[in-house]
């Protein structure tokens, strides 16, 4: 394999404690050496990037995507969603189990991973906690961990019975999986449609109470509470109201591995952005208040919060310019999370540029325990965002690489351009055209 | 930890929401928040013009026009009255209903919209069962759209025509309602002949109403009719109070606008009140949830004794379909207070006027 060198950018490697002008050489698809500023000693013959003014970060984890595959090539393919992904600065996502068939098998996730898939990145398939996600019996986690899978989640759905749950949290703890919960009450959001208060009323729409979900995380939390065992880890899957965090925030002060994510339209979107019906506004968990939404952005800056996911959930076209209640869950994510990062948490909140990739990288690696990732430390993976981090930019959902362009930031100015994603050595992005 | 949380988050300024682009044309009425004060002086006084006027030159206003009539859902009156409303003024119409077209093989909204339009639609009038879908209608069209009712959303022609009968009964310096005082029908032409016709007021102001208190009774949650008038009545200055138990009137409903409150002990409501909006049990939107309907009609049903005890001199509205015996009695729905086929009678001019902007519409159509 070819070795190549980013020359003259600044590397932020937080989980390294490393923010200085540095050169890196990739080789073999590892980082093999890092200096100062032309002071690599073993780059002859090497290809050249030059990141002179840019920024060089490890490249970006979301641990919540969903790539339509097996089973809806049409909204997206592993193909198509990962090269969205390296467009937007990743170089890793974590694959939800929704597909058709559900991902409850070590064959669909091996399937998966085959190289026909034709992946520009890493991609690591999330399991199904139970059969065919329906939340009645648990999957066998020690062969769907050989097969690849790096957590179980019945995704879309919540793992509802008390028994199960408490039988998934026990067994994936016993082979080192985390257990990842969409928290939704779904005997409280019948037939809803967004967020329940004052605007669906408004709106005659009916509605998704934040009982709904805070109410499960709670449950999920006693549940962990009683099972006394430390492997147990119990992730918050999109985290969307102030009752929930609250809840996980206890929990951390007990001691409990309990940790979440926040997509990036919960810390900026209420359900005022559903307008008139915007369907691109349509996900679950809904968009929700004001006071919950400020929730969220308070939880990142102090850091109750430990990744940013996007829940990137493509659907065609046709499939949203429907009635509102009828339109499918979910936007797409990938290519706007670092923009929209960096322009609102990064310059108009504050938070210090390392601390938000942070969030989009060596957090999210922990999260799933992916050994060699979420940093540039010699010796690991060759996943790196070159990036400019003060380029302002105005997204263009039609020049998507996606095949899905649900997104309610078509036309949102971000901040920080992609230069390159380069994925295990390889160079996946680059718009450099 | 807290603190620095908390003077950060006094200097957040989260992303703003954008303006909304609806209604994209003039004429298209969605919401009655769609319309400013002048817009609905403007339609009520067209209303009485267009009601008043020769059928034979009424005719020639949008004569050959193409209007459809697109209905998902069952309707008598609304149907009927637009129906009318369009061919009183020349226009040729034509009716799709979800049960004798492609709809039944699974075209889309969209799709059924453009194909009108291919077919030389001018306007489409849409009746649909789910919240928003005029606005969908019109995003995907971009032709006047005319919202008659969408899932529990809006009605807004209902709540013009309401407002219409309103003003019919009522006494502007006193605000009162005089029942007694129904408009007997009969055409007037000319100028002149206005003295004959009583005092329909035409011109309205944002303070037109004040004093004037609504009482709308029943299913809140679901109801178009009540979402509608919650909008359009207080913009006058009405107080709107909302009745009901709480299986059917959220506590949430009174945060929906300015002027709206909730009073949930009837005969108290009714003592408050100029007016009273009685509502229809929607079987067909309950949703599985279980009501006890002899509690409920206990607590809400309109009875002769209960209004003459507590508001013998109110006007009775409903905007129909009635069902005797459960939110009114037939001796109130056939009583000398109630309004309600003067409701229906004022449909048909307020959608004549509705369907005349439609086609007609300047830039701004009146929009609020």
């Amino acid at each position: 394999m070819t070795a190549l060198v980013i020359r003259g950018g600044h590397l932020i490697d937080p989980a390294a404690g490393v923010d200085a002008p540095k050169d890196i050489l990739l080789k073999d698809g590892r980082v093999a050496e890092i200096a100062g500023p032309g002071k690599l000693k073993s780059a002859n013959g090497a290809e050249v990037i030059d990141a002179t003014g840019l920024a060089v970060a490890p490249g970006l984890i979301d641990m919540h995507v969903h790539l339509r595959e097996p089973g809806q090539g049409y909204k997206e393919t592993i193909a198509t969603g990962t090269a969205a992904a390296a467009a937007g600065g990743f170089t890793a996502v974590a694959a939800m189990p929704n597909t058709i068939p559900v991902n409850d098998s070590p064959e669909t996730t091996r399937w998966m991973l085959a190289p026909e898939r034709g992946a520009a990145i890493r991609v690591f398939p999330i399991a199904a906690a139970t059969r065919g996600s329906k939340g009645e019996a648990i999957n066998d986690y020690a062969a769907l961990k050989s097969a690849g899978a790096v957590a179980v989640t019945d995704d879309g759905h919540p793992i509802l019975k008390d028994g199960i749950m408490r039988e998934t949290l026990a067994a994936a703890a016993r082979v080192g999986l985390s257990v990842i919960q969409h928290a939704e009450d779904t005997r409280l959001t019948q037939g809803a449609s967004m967020n329940a208060g004052a605007m669906a009323f408004k709106l005659g729409l009916r509605g998704m109470p934040p009982e709904a979900e805070s109410g499960l995380v709670e449950r999920d939390i006693r549940l962990v509470t009683e099972l006394r065992d430390t492997r147990v880890h119990l992730h918050v899957a999109h985290t969307s109201t102030a009752a929930a965090l609250a809840a996980v925030r206890q929990a951390r002060r007990s001691g409990l591995r309990v940790t979440c994510e926040v997509a990036p339209h919960h810390f900026l979107l209420t359900e005022e952005h559903v307008g008139f019906y915007n369907t691109n506004a349509k996900m679950n968990p809904p968009l929700r208040s004001a006071a919950d939404r400020d929730a969220m952005i308070e939880a990142i800056l102090d850091g109750v919060v430990d990744a940013i996911a996007t829940d990137h959930a493509p659907h065609a076209v046709h499939e949203k310019e429907v009635e509102f209640e009828n339109a499918p869950n979910g936007i797409t994510g990938l290519e706007t999370a670092l923009g929209l990062s960096l322009r609102w948490l990064h310059k108009e909140w504050r938070m210090p540029l390392g601390r938000v990739l942070s969030l989009l990288s060596a957090q999210p690696a922990a999260l799933l325990n992916l050994k060699g990732r979420g940093t540039l430390a010699v010796g690991s993976f060759a996943d790196v965002v070159v990036f400019d981090p003060k380029a302002e930019w105005t997204y263009n959902a039609r020049e998507t690489k996606s095949k899905s362009r649900n997104t309610p930031f078509d036309g949102w100015t971000m901040q920080g351009k992609v230069g390159w994603t380069i994925s295990e050595g390889r160079i996946a992005y680059s718009n450099q055209a | 930890m807290n603190a620095a949380v908390t003077s950060i988050r006094r200097q957040l300024h989260p992303p703003p929401v954008p303006a909304s682009p609806f209604p994209y044309h003039p004429g298209s009425l969605l919401s009655a928040s769609d319309l400013s004060l002048e817009g609905i002086s403007h339609i009520l006084n067209r209303a009485t013009i267009l009601e008043n006027a020769d059928p034979l030159v009424r005719d020639r206003i949008l004569a050959k026009r193409r209007v459809a009539l697109l209905f998902y859902e069952s309707s008598t009156r609304t149907r009927t009255s637009f129906e009318l409303a369009a061919k009183g003024l020349g226009a040729d119409t034509t009716l799709i209903s979800s049960l004798s077209s492609s709809i039944e093989k699974g075209e889309s909204l969209k799709d059924t919209g453009l194909t009108l339009r291919a077919l030389g639609a001018e306007a489409i009038i849409l009746r649909h069962n789910s919240s928003g879908a005029a606005w969908l209608l019109e995003a995907e069209t971009r032709l006047p759209v005319l919202n008659a009712g969408d899932g529990m959303h809006e009605h807004p022609t209902q709540a013009l025509l309401d407002l219409r009968t309103i003003l019919a009964h009522l006494d502007p310096a006193t605000k009162a309602c005089h029942p007694e005082r129904v408009r007997r029908g009969g055409r007037v032409e000319g100028p002149a002949a206005g003295k004959a016709s009583p005092a329909y007021i035409d011109e309205i102001a944002a303070d037109t109403l004040a004093g004037f208190t609504i009482t709308i009774v029943g299913d809140i949650q679901h109801s178009r009719v009540a979402r509608s008038n919650m909008t359009l009545l207080p913009r006058l200055g009405a107080r709107v109070l909302l009745c009901g138990p709480k299986e059917l009137l959220p506590d949430i409903a009174a945060s929906a606008g300015p002027g709206i409150t909730i009073e949930r002990d009837f005969n108290e409501a009714l003592r408050q009140s100029q007016a009273v909006m009685m509502l229809r049990i929607q079987a067909e939107r309950l949703a599985g949830l279980q009501l006890d309907l002899a509690q409920y009609k206990e607590n809400y049903q309109l009875t002769g004794p209960r209004l003459a005890a507590h508001a013998p001199t109110a006007l009775v509205m409903h905007p129909g379909p009635i069902i005797r015996g459960l939110e009114v009695t037939a001796g109130v729905a056939d009583g000398a207070q109630s309004a309600i086929l003067e409701q229906v009678k004022n449909g048909v001019a307020i959608r004549m006027a509705v369907v005349e902007r439609a086609l007609t519409a300047s830039q701004d159509g009146g929009r609020a």
